[in-house]
This record gives structure tokens, C-alpha cells and sequence, in this order.
């Protein structure tokens, strides 16, 4: 894994089963940290619609489009079930120093 | 009508959806009321409890109307009976398979979507279909050209507005759809919002809903009586009145073309009984703001928003009395449309994180 790290933000600014909208080089990203402590990251945008995913609402390991109920499995990235048909991409994060990186490859 | 207005095409397959795409009014950014993100999250928030116990209700409304209905059945005294199952079946199914085809009402997924077929085959609207429109129409809300859900559009057909009191418009479209789907085919403005992976789904689930027809058809011919259809099939025709009259409060008479539903969309307070029919769709503005937020967190929204909202209508009563006049004046001056005072722009109060 010798992508490019970009540090996202500190640990304690996504709070626990939630998700924070990142933005870098033109794109947006979503950044979430399960109840469990653990840190991921995906494209930004629904892939149905494009609405930030960011303005939705994690429940257990889903995030819910705010627009149209979009849901997606932030850990994989699974599309499950309409209106989302399209797998989101995921990226790669890594936890070092209290702070969350993203690996944009 | 006024000289020099051009009839719009509201078809989804026209001029005015390629128009809208290049004006930028699809898939556009919307005005949000300004409230923190915590705020949000807790609003958005998942619960069974309120939908579990407003469904039981509804289903002892349903068993006991339904009941004295069938027990009176042969005299007068079962019309009173028919007339509020009617209603259940006709019109409360309305907000039913909204909320769950939103994914909100219940927290459970399964209850949901259970409630979402029962409710859409009630008011004949076919859950896939319907699902994919809705979608659009949140996207695109009455957007020309784009948004397939414009219930009264410029200039408003009053008779056919009156006639879907009876949902006779609406069911014979429904009707034709259902029958084209049966044979594998889509509406070729269907066609536009549901992708080719869904349609499988359309076919199957209308050739399921025919079959039950036939079979209610067939139960009343072998029987002798209209009774079965009574209860299953016609009330979507004599209790469909208070979908279109509920219906017609979300958007009629106001403005196209923009992009706030603060302009587009009516809040309306309602008594308790009318929001439990129509599980708090009321509160339309803060739902097509929020669409995530479920039903029984709408009045709370409400009061999180009111400040950066236009007044709310005060009843059914007064929501008429703008509609109506509008309605009627659109027929001779389709350019006309009621218009919204907007307050100043809010702050937001606290965080945005």
C-alpha cells in the first residue's frame, strides 16, 4: 500500500458512528468512524444522484444518501439496494498520531 | 388565458427537460435551512416504537370499519362503515408507502418495505415505479419537464382534478400502466427514470397484482355480489377523495421552476386525526428539505426551521382558500403563481460540525 496519504483530520472531530465530508484536489470524500473506533473513507457523492453523502446518517455500517435513501456499506462500499445501484469507491485509512489519513492512491 | 403564454410540456421526454438540464434547475443544488448537524442527526434518527404503534391503530381501524361494513352489508347502515374503510384504503395508504418507500417510518428495513407493497397495491401505485418517480420528484421537485409527480399542472385541468376525487383519472392511467407492464413493456417516460435492472421487478410485480384482481373479479362472479371488490379494489376509487384533497396542499398554485421549497411547497398545520392519516405530511416543506427525517420527527423539524420558513397555512380551511382562487386563475393566466414572503437570511445558531 505506497499511495499518497492525505491527512483528513484528528481522531476526535468524526464522532462515533458518524461521518464527515473531506475535500481535496477538486473532490469530495466521505470519512467515517464506525461505533467500534474503526476509520474509513469513500467517495463523497452518491452514486445515483450525486448528493453528498456526508449530509446523511450512519447506522451501523450503512450511510444513507440525505436525498433519495441511497444505502451503502461504507466498509465496502456496496450499493444496497434502489435507488443506488452503483458501488461507491472506497480508499484506504490509516490512524497515526491521533490524526485520520486517507490514501488516495 | 393570457396572450402570449406558450403551453409548457410537462412530459419528461420533451423540450422542457432537455431545457431544464441546460438552464441547471436538474439534479440542482437546493436552499437548506440552516440547522447544526447534531441537530439533524438527531432528528434523522431511526425509531420502530411510533410507526409499529400508529400501524397497529391503522390496522384495528381497518378491522373494526371493515367489520361492520361486512356485517351490515345489504343495508344503509353499511355505507357509513365502507365510507371510513374507504378512506383508509383509498387515502391513508397515501402517506403509508410514501414514508416507507422513503425508508423512514419504521427503523426495521422489513417493516418498511412490507408496508410499502401493502400501501402502493392499496392506492394502486406500482411500488417500483413509484419508488423511482418519487426519487425523481425529489431531485427535481415540479421542475418542468423533469418532475413526473406535478398533480396540478398550468392550466390546471379542474374537471380532471375533480374527476380524481374518485381517483378515476389517476387509476385509468394507473390501469394502463399496470396492463402495459403486464406484458413486459414501459411507458416511454417511465422509461427515463427507472434503469433496466428495475424493470424485471416492474413486470413481475404487475403481473402479481392483475392475478389478484382477476381472482377478486373471479370470487365476485362465483359469489353473486360485489362484496370482495368492496373491500379489496374499489375503495381506491370511492376512498381515494382525501388523497387529492391532502395532495393538492403539497404544491399546487405555487411556483415552478425553482430551486427553494420554501416557494414550491405548503406547510399546513393539521388537526391530529388528518396528521395521522397522512402521517405528518404536512409539514411538506420541512419534508422535501429533509426527506430523511421520518414522519414523527416532522413537527420537531418544524419547530427547528419555523424561524427561516414562510408562516405556515393554519388548516385545511385557509390552504383552500389560496388554492382554489389560484387554481382558477391559472386556467385564464397560466404565468401566474402564489408567491412566498421569505424571512431574512438565518444564522445558524450553533455548530456545523
Amino acid at each position: 500500500m505506497s499511495g499518497r496519504w492525505i491527512e483528513v483530520c484528528r481522531v476526535d472531530e468524526i464522532d462515533a458512528e458518524d461521518v464527515i465530508r473531506f475535500d481535496h484536489g477538486g473532490r469530495t470524500f466521505c470519512v467515517y468512524r464506525s461505533a467500534a473506533d474503526a476509520y474509513y473513507a469513500t467517495d463523497g457523492l452518491c452514486t445515483h444522484e450525486g448528493f453528498h453523502l456526508a449530509e446523511g446518517l450512519v447506522i451501523g455500517h450503512i450511510i444513507e444518501c440525505p436525498k433519495h435513501n441511497g444505502r451503502f456499506d461504507y466498509r465496502t462500499g456496496e450499493a444496497k439496494g434502489a435507488p443506488a445501484c452503483i458501488h461507491l469507491r472506497t480508499y484506504p485509512v490509516k490512524v497515526e498520531a491521533g490524526k485520520v489519513f486517507i490514501d488516495l492512491g | 388565458m393570457a396572450a402570449g403564454w406558450i403551453r409548457r410540456d410537462y412530459s419528461l421526454t420533451g423540450r422542457e427537460g432537455r431545457l431544464a438540464q441546460e438552464k441547471g434547475l436538474a439534479t440542482a443544488q437546493w436552499y437548506a435551512c440552516p440547522i447544526p448537524r447534531k441537530r439533524i442527526k438527531e432528528l434523522m434518527q431511526r425509531r420502530d416504537g411510533p410507526a409499529i404503534r400508529d400501524t397497529l391503530i391503522w390496522i384495528a381501524w381497518f378491522a373494526v370499519t371493515g367489520g361492520l361494513a361486512w356485517y351490515l352489508w345489504g343495508g344503509w347502515w353499511s355505507a357509513p362503515f365502507f365510507a371510513a374503510y374507504g378512506v383508509l384504503y383509498g387515502s391513508s395508504t397515501d402517506s403509508r408507502w410514501h414514508e416507507c418507500g422513503h425508508g423512514t417510518a419504521f427503523r426495521t428495513r422489513w417493516l418498511n418495505d412490507a408496508i410499502y407493497q401493502i400501501a402502493c397495491f392499496m392506492i394502486l401505485r406500482e411500488p417500483t415505479v413509484w419508488r423511482w418517480s418519487h426519487a425523481r420528484h425529489h431531485t427535481d421537485t415540479i421542475i418542468v419537464g423533469r418532475d413526473p409527480e406535478i398533480a396540478a399542472q398550468r392550466p390546471p385541468n379542474i374537471r380532471g382534478l375533480l374527476l380524481n376525487l374518485f381517483a378515476i383519472g389517476s387509476s385509468a392511467t394507473a390501469i394502463r400502466k399496470l396492463l402495459l407492464h403486464t406484458v413486459g413493456r414501459l411507458d416511454p417516460e417511465e422509461a427515463t427514470y427507472i434503469p433496466e435492472t428495475e424493470r424485471p421487478r416492474v413486470y413481475r410485480v404487475a403481473r402479481i397484482w392483475v392475478a389478484i384482481f382477476a381472482a377478486v373479479a373471479a370470487s365476485c362472479l362465483y359469489l353473486g355480489t360485489i362484496l370482495p371488490a368492496m373491500f379489496i379494489g374499489l375503495p381506491t376509487f370511492y376512498g381515494g377523495w382525501l388523497t387529492i384533497v391532502f395532495g393538492l396542499t403539497q404544491h399546487a398554485g405555487l411556483a415552478e421552476d425553482v430551486l427553494d421549497h420554501r416557494l414550491n411547497s405548503r406547510t399546513v398545520y393539521m388537526n391530529p386525526v388528518l396528521r395521522f392519516l397522512y402521517w405528518n405530511m404536512n409539514y411538506h416543506i420541512e419534508h422535501h428539505m429533509f426527506p430523511m427525517v421520518p414522519y414523527h420527527a416532522l413537527p420537531s423539524l418544524h419547530e427547528a426551521l419555523k424561524a427561516d420558513m414562510p408562516p405556515a397555512i393554519n388548516g385545511l380551511w385557509h390552504a383552500y382558500r389560496e388554492i382554489i382562487p389560484a387554481l382558477l386563475r391559472q386556467v385564464r393566466d397560466p404565468g401566474y403563481c402564489l408567491t412566498r414572503t421569505l424571512p431574512a437570511p438565518a444564522k445558524l445558531a450553533t455548530d456545523t460540525a
